[in-house]
């Protein structure tokens, strides 16, 4: 127990260290499904900056944005449109999908 | 129509296993099963129409209103599951020696009961909402063969209510000496995991800072999507890649239940050692 007590003031004194409120000018970034499909499929963002993502649906059925590289989830209605935020990221390729379509719905984030 | 399965056995899983958990920790509390049935029905209806309002409940709060529906919906729920480990705490002891000489059902919990009818009800409408919507969008599409993905999800159902009930049966078979200490140890780590989930969503929505993310990258040795990862995501809130403030939340809400069962037992056993009067 005394591990743990330790682990967590040690968490919370990074705390902190961290600016509580983001800054309002995040970058934004804008992907369209579109019959099951991200466009663009690859899509360019900065590294090492929080950005904001819109996910516009175009479809008339409902998809869920999935990464575990981006360790993110959401479900975006049919004609839906969806805002989250990701990152700031290490340099890398971030691979997602549609998990309700999977086998066409791809895409990757690559971070620079 | 494998597919299919997959992705609905995934969302099921997890309801299943917070109910397994939950039904088997409350087993032989009188009613309880009542209760459960009652959560089961609650969150099916309350699956669909938050399904419905899916477009609505998103475009809250400037867009991150699912976030912040799944982060209340999942902090609800680790309060229910806390109060729940606490008062057992205090009366545990006392039913695992009733139970011992009279046999099961001897306890009687009816405050206990509301707690478990929202914590089913809970997990079927987070999980349940999106199955839903999974299988309208089948359902609508036009051109694929809609029988045999249907089919699928079915297939996925039933296997995530067989897991669901392998963790309840297999609960079961604890022997009684141990019962209390390991179902009460599965509730707290399953409701550390629900807030470090909880505390996942916040950080999508920009309303928490991440604090490191990832901590650490456990993606290629045990992966989220493997089925032992699954079961550890379900069970222990398991997450190959967590950030920061994921673990302050599943340490807080640890430490808190711990402590809070801790000081529940201690003040019983102060309160039981002060003699009583014996009237007739």
């Amino acid at each position: 127990m005394n591990h743990l007590k330790f682990a967590s003031y040690l968490l919370c004194l990074a705390a902190l260290q961290m600016p509580l409120v983001a800054s309002a000018e995040d970058a934004a970034f804008r992907l369209v499904i579109k019959d099951h499909r991200f466009q663009p499929a690859e899509l360019n963002i900065p590294s090492g900056k929080k950005i904001r993502l819109m996910i516009e649906n175009q479809d008339a059925t409902p998809e869920e944005f999935e990464s575990h590289s981006l360790n993110r989830e959401k479900v975006i209605a049919g004609h839906g449109t969806a805002t989250l935020y990701i990152g700031p990221l290490a340099p890398g390729r971030y691979a997602f999908i549609g998990e309700f379509n999977e086998a066409t719905a791809q895409g990757v984030l690559i971070a620079q | 129509m494998l597919g299919t399965a997959i992705i609905v056995f995934r969302e099921v899983l997890e309801a299943a296993i917070i109910i397994g958990i939950v039904a088997a920790a409350t087993h032989g509390i009188r009613g309880s099963r009542r209760w459960i049935g009652a959560g089961l029905l609650l969150g099916l209806a309350g699956a669909g129409v938050v399904a419905a309002f899916t477009d609505a409940i998103g475009s809250l709060a400037s867009g991150v209103g699912q976030e912040l529906f799944n982060a209340i919906v999942l902090g609800v729920a680790v309060l229910m599951l806390a109060w729940h480990n606490i008062w057992m705490s205090s009366h545990g002891a006392v039913m695992a020696a009733s139970a011992k000489s009279a046999g099961a059902d001897i306890r009687n919990g009816s405050s206990e009961c509301s707690a478990l009818l929202l914590i089913v009800a809970l997990a079927i409408l987070r999980e349940g909402s999106e199955t839903v919507l999974f299988l309208f969008g089948i359902a609508s599409a036009e051109g694929s063969d809609h029988s045999m993905m249907l089919g699928g999800g079915l297939v996925g159902m039933f296997m995530g209510i067989v897991a669901g009930y392998l963790i309840y049966a297999g609960m079961l078979r604890i022997p009684l000496r141990w019962f209390f200490t390991v179902t009460g140890v599965m509730v707290m780590l399953l409701a550390a995991g629900m807030a470090s989930q909880a505390a996942h969503f916040l950080i999508q929505a920009d309303l928490l800072p991440s604090l490191a993310a990832p901590l650490w990258d456990t993606s290629t040795a045990l992966p989220e999507d493997g089925i032992p990862g699954m079961l550890l995501h379900s069970l222990v809130g398991y997450d190959s890649r967590p950030a920061g403030m994921q673990l302050v939340f599943y340490v807080f809400v640890l430490a808190s239940i711990g402590f809070g069962m801790r000081w529940v037992r201690h003040t019983h056993r102060t309160k039981r050692s002060i003699p009583m009067k014996v009237g007739k």
